[in-house]
């Protein structure tokens, strides 16, 4: 319950003003200029999505194709830009994006606020993500998707081994998605620092917003230098630099630095987030605070530290020097302890409180047991004999997607059953969501599970087919069968999905009884998203004092405006504009897009393609003038003088 | 040695049971000394990380466990209220203490054996030199006489007993040399020379497969490996430095006719003919190995026959073009390279 101010008639009031001056415009144009974070979330949500199903599907046509020995279904070519595909659309286009936009639905109200930091900011990295996305997407195909796989190695990748235009569309997507996860990085760091509700001292943070705060500044430090590896191999393929080519003093090894400086911290920039989405779920479902909420911040803080120096564990095989090796087996091995320690607290939090076990905590629990054997082979990839031996097996194959499907999908899941009510107003079905749960459980490890066991006994990565009498047949049928039973457990999801979108229970304000300022907004959130500012006082907002939010004004009503709190104690500081509906960020986006595909086919299209990106930006960037209305109003007031 | 693989597949026990760990390709059935170290390494890793699983899961039943008990009431803000806090945080830290004991037992356990693959090198070791093209290995027996060395393809054998220094370049993108019953895997990488030595104990055929993606028939670059006693070795190697004889049978000159007369001999060598072609695979003893294009078929005259008429259905995208011949010349052709034994 919230803390009122104003009596039931001035509150009605209060809310028309809000709406008037908050409203996105209807129809298209509305579509067209949204900047609310609350539309974009949604779009960014559904486009990740959407991205999820598809990979999946190509998951599911190499699953149809390893199902049996020397198998004619998909020939080498087409296998290659499969499996190119399925990760590059999982790990660009599905796992960190959807991570940053279930942020951008979710961090402006965790922080209660009216809209994220930088709206047309927001609204400019979703255009440019999913024109990204339908790019590599269009191209693929076409038959142009790329085809040296999500890491595309040089000189593999490179011009002599890679003619034609795939792996260009590949680096180009690279460089989409790149700006769109760093656009939305920073506004989270701006949001999370200086724009959470007053009283909302950084020890009274929600898990997930320190967990966005660590993920953001790692998508700052890490990204530049995958957007550096793709810049390189673009020169290389088409103005014929060599920074890959031994022959001319360049140095294949240099791409595998730079894309795995980068492509390990993007595993605990995946990771992270799912974090604070467990944090979120166990706290509200087992009715406890978490325990040793120091001891998980900075827990969270160690795996972000340490995701950047272990890089190296990718390269093990590569014959670096020994001594440098053990460096980073033991950084590899040491991450274990933060992830470690946050597993416990979880488990414990379930343990000394009053666990209810809906459909999120089940993937919870889903998530600790699959993510810990995830982790453990993780702690084994590490030690340099034994990834000599499993490196690039399916061992390997096994081990990133317990982590990642356990530690990032699972979590995923169990928040969309959690938040689903606030963002649509009804709950998903308890029913089909148990259904949901165990299909995706059993048929996860019953496709994943063997795979630890083909590795071992010599199945590389990457092959399109294998020999019959290695050992392998059964196995594979195996993995293949549980892949069946995830596309089972999918359908279900979407079932559940629009069969509750349209039927299901009414949610209410809150209806896990969570303690997060999210619930304390209707369901969903008006567009202002809270009606006055709340006011935090401790680290459960919702569940201290006498279950009343207290609330303050303040903040202007008749124009966008937000409050922009102190970084440490969160004390109110100042009051700025808040960007408004514009049609700018789709244009420069449009600008952009046209500058990176051209790119792709010619060096000129960088000189050309920048003008017409710079003529947006300076209209995006225009100093605003008073609106009509202020300026009338403006007009009223000289008059009463 | 079924006893290791016991312990080794350990929780995999029905695995095993099912299948199996033994196999011509599989690092849990080791065959050498390096790939029996890190065995070991795996197996202390097993049962270090089976029992944090355990434990682990046994936390988490037993909280879902006392959930039980359906507690109401209201929601705890505050840790300090519940009883349970103070133990539970010392629980907690004796969990880190736990983890981080297991974790340096682990660490220094791969230290160890990392140290011991290091000092594998020894003077008397064998010298190969491998160089991985797209998608075939090339295999040289270095020796101090010039005229000892030797070249074959796709096949490698080695000695028992005695180690094994491999020197390993790669011709044009990045492959990987493994053969997981002898050890590890290390990488070919164009602009570099990587080695890795190898101490096969176990006399038998294995198998080795290229582990780095290389392009369109990564899945079709094995490596046949056959660990055999020293004296089969010399025989072998022997064997392997001797020309290819030229054929008195005029059916066979025919088909060398046509083997050097079509596109064959501007890639192919074949020892002591005038053909010289060194962009694909030697083909001296072609008809003495176990299998044809890189592992692709086991080796037989129909397999020959088959891949000569048509290199690109077997291996869709390699490099070998499809040579124009009418059907006697391919039959000279065949008969021609079968008899290079």
């Amino acid at each position: 319950m919230t803390a009122r101010l104003t009596s039931i008639e001035e509150e009605a009031d209060l809310r028309a003003r809000l709406e008037r001056t908050w409203a996105s415009p209807r129809g298209l144009r509305g579509v067209l200029t949204a900047v609310d974070h609350k539309i974009i979330g949604r779009r960014y949500v559904v486009t990740g999505m959407v991205f999820f199903f598809l990979a999946g599907v190509l998951a599911l046509l190499m699953r149809a194709q390893l199902a049996r020995p020397e198998s004619g279904l998909i020939g080498p070519d087409r296998y290659n830009q499969i499996f190119s595909m399925h990760g590059t659309t999982m790990m660009f286009l599905f796992a960190v994006p959807i991570m940053e936009a279930v942020a951008v639905y979710l961090v402006p109200l965790m922080c209660g606020a009216r809209n994220i930091s930088f709206p047309r900011l927001n609204a400019y990295g979703y255009w440019v993500y999913l024109f990204g996305g339908a790019m590599i997407w269009i191209a693929f195909l076409m038959n142009v998707g790329p085809e040296t796989g999500w890491f595309s190695y040089v000189p593999l990748a490179g011009p002599e081994f890679s003619p034609g235009k795939r792996t260009d569309f590949w680096a180009q997507m690279i460089t989409f998605t790149e700006v769109a996860a760093l656009v939305v990085a920073v506004q989270l760091v701006a949001m999370i620092l200086k724009q959470r509700a007053p009283g909302m001292t950084l020890s009274r943070m929600p898990l997930f917003l320190w967990a966005m705060l660590v993920t953001s500044f790692m998508v700052i430090f890490a990204m530049p230098a995958v957007m550096l590896a793709s810049s390189f191999l673009i020169s290389d393929r088409l103005i014929g630099t060599q920074f890959y080519n031994p022959a001319e003093g360049g140095d294949p090894l240099l791409w595998q630095h730079l894309f795995w400086f980068f492509g390990h911290p993007e595993v605990y920039i995946i990771f992270l987030p799912a974090l604070g989405m467990v944090s979120h779920i166990v706290t509200t479902f087992s009715r406890r605070t978490i325990l040793a909420y120091p001891a998980m911040v900075l827990a969270l803080l160690a795996n972000g530290f340490l995701a950047f120096g272990l890089w190296v564990h990718h390269m093990f095989a590569t014959g670096l020097p020994r001594l440098g090796n053990s460096f980073y087996t033991s950084a590899s091995i040491m991450i274990a302890i933060p992830s470690g320690l946050q597993i416990f607290a979880w488990i414990a939090t379930i343990w000394d409180g009053k666990p209810r076990f809906r459909t999120p905590l089940l993937f919870v629990i889903g998530f600790i047991i699959i993510f810990v054997l995830g982790g453990l082979t993780g702690v084994m990839l590490a030690a340099v004999p034994l990834d000599l031996q499993v490196h690039d097996t399916y061992f390997v194959v096994a081990h990133f997607h317990y982590v990642l499907i356990g530690g990032a999908v699972f979590p995923l899941f169990g928040a969309i059953y959690f938040w689903f009510p606030k963002a649509t107003g009804r709950l998903l079905s308890e029913r089909l969501g148990a259904w949901n749960f165990w299909t995706f459980f059993v048929g996860f490890n019953v496709t994943f599970f063997p795979m630890h066991l083909l590795g071992l006994i010599g199945m590389p990565r990457r092959i399109y087919t294998y020999k019959a009498g290695l050992g392998w047949d059964l196995w594979n049928l195996i993995a293949s069968l549980g892949s069946v039973l995830i596309a089972v457990s999918m359908v279900v999801f979407v079932v559940n999905l629009v069969i509750s979108l349209r039927r299901g229970q009414v949610a209410g304000d809150n209806p896990w009884e969570a303690s997060g300022l999210e619930w304390a907004t209707s369901s969903p959130p008006p567009s202002y998203n809270f009606l006055y500012t709340p006011v935090v006082t401790g680290r459960e907002p919702l569940w201290e004092g006498e279950g009343v939010l207290p609330v303050m004004g303040g903040v202007g009503v008749d124009q966008r405006q937000a409050l922009c709190t102190t970084i440490v104690e969160a004390e109110p500081d100042v009051r700025q504009p808040s960007a408004g509906p514009t049609l700018w960020p789709l244009l420069a986006a449009v600008a952009t897009t046209g500058l990176f595909i051209g790119s792709i086919f010619h060096e000129w299209a960088l000189v050309w393609g920048a003008i017409p990106l710079a003529a947006t930006l300076v209209g995006w960037f225009w100093p605003p003038g008073p609106t009509r209305r202020q300026a009338a109003r403006a007009a009223l007031a000289e008059e009463g003088t | 040695m079924i006893r290791r693989s016991l312990v080794a597949c350990g929780p995999w026990l029905l695995v095993w049971l099912l299948a199996g760990c033994a196999g011509a390709q599989s690092a849990l059935d080791p065959a050498g000394d390096q790939a029996a170290r890190t065995e070991s390494l795996w197996t202390l890793m097993l049962w270090i990380c089976g029992v944090m699983y355990l434990l682990v899961l046994l936390f988490l039943a037993a909280s879902i466990w006392r959930a039980r008990r359906r507690l109401a009431g209201p929601p705890l803000s505050q840790g300090q209220a519940s009883p349970a806090e103070r133990p539970l945080l010392r629980a907690l830290t004796g969990w880190v203490g736990l983890t981080v004991a297991g974790l340096l037992v682990l660490t220094v356990g791969s230290f160890v054996v990392d140290r011991q693959l290091a000092q594998a090198e020894a003077g008397q070791a064998l010298r190969v030199k491998v160089t991985a093209n797209q998608w075939w290995w090339k295999v040289e027996y270095e020796d101090p006489v010039a005229n000892r060395r030797f070249i074959t393809a796709n096949e490698l054998h080695l000695p028992v007993d005695r180690p094994a220094r491999i020197e390993l370049e790669a011709g044009d993108v990045i492959h990987s040399f493994w053969v997981p019953n002898l050890g590890g895997k290390q990488d070919l990488i164009p602009g570099r020379t990587n080695h890795l030595t190898l101490t096969p104990r176990r006399m038998g055929l294995f198998r080795g497969q290229c582990a780095e993606f290389c392009g369109l028939q990564h899945a079709n670059m094995a490596l046949d490996v056959t660990v055999e006693s020293p004296s089969a070795f010399t025989a072998w190697s022997e064997h392997q430095r001797q020309p290819a004889r030229a054929p008195s049978d005029p059916r066979l000159a025919r088909g060398r006719d046509v083997f050097v007369g079509a596109a064959c001999a501007s890639c192919h060598a074949v020892g002591g003919q005038t053909a010289m072609g060194q962009v694909g695979p030697d083909l001296t003893h072609l008809a003495s190995r176990r299998s044809l294009a890189a592992g692709a078929r086991p080796y037989s005259r129909g397999a020959l026959a088959g891949w000569l008429a048509d290199p690109q259905s077997l291996k869709p995208g390699n490099h070998m073009p499809y040579v124009a011949t009418n059907p006697d010349e391919l039959n000279a052709l065949v008969d021609y390279l079968d008899s290079l034994k």
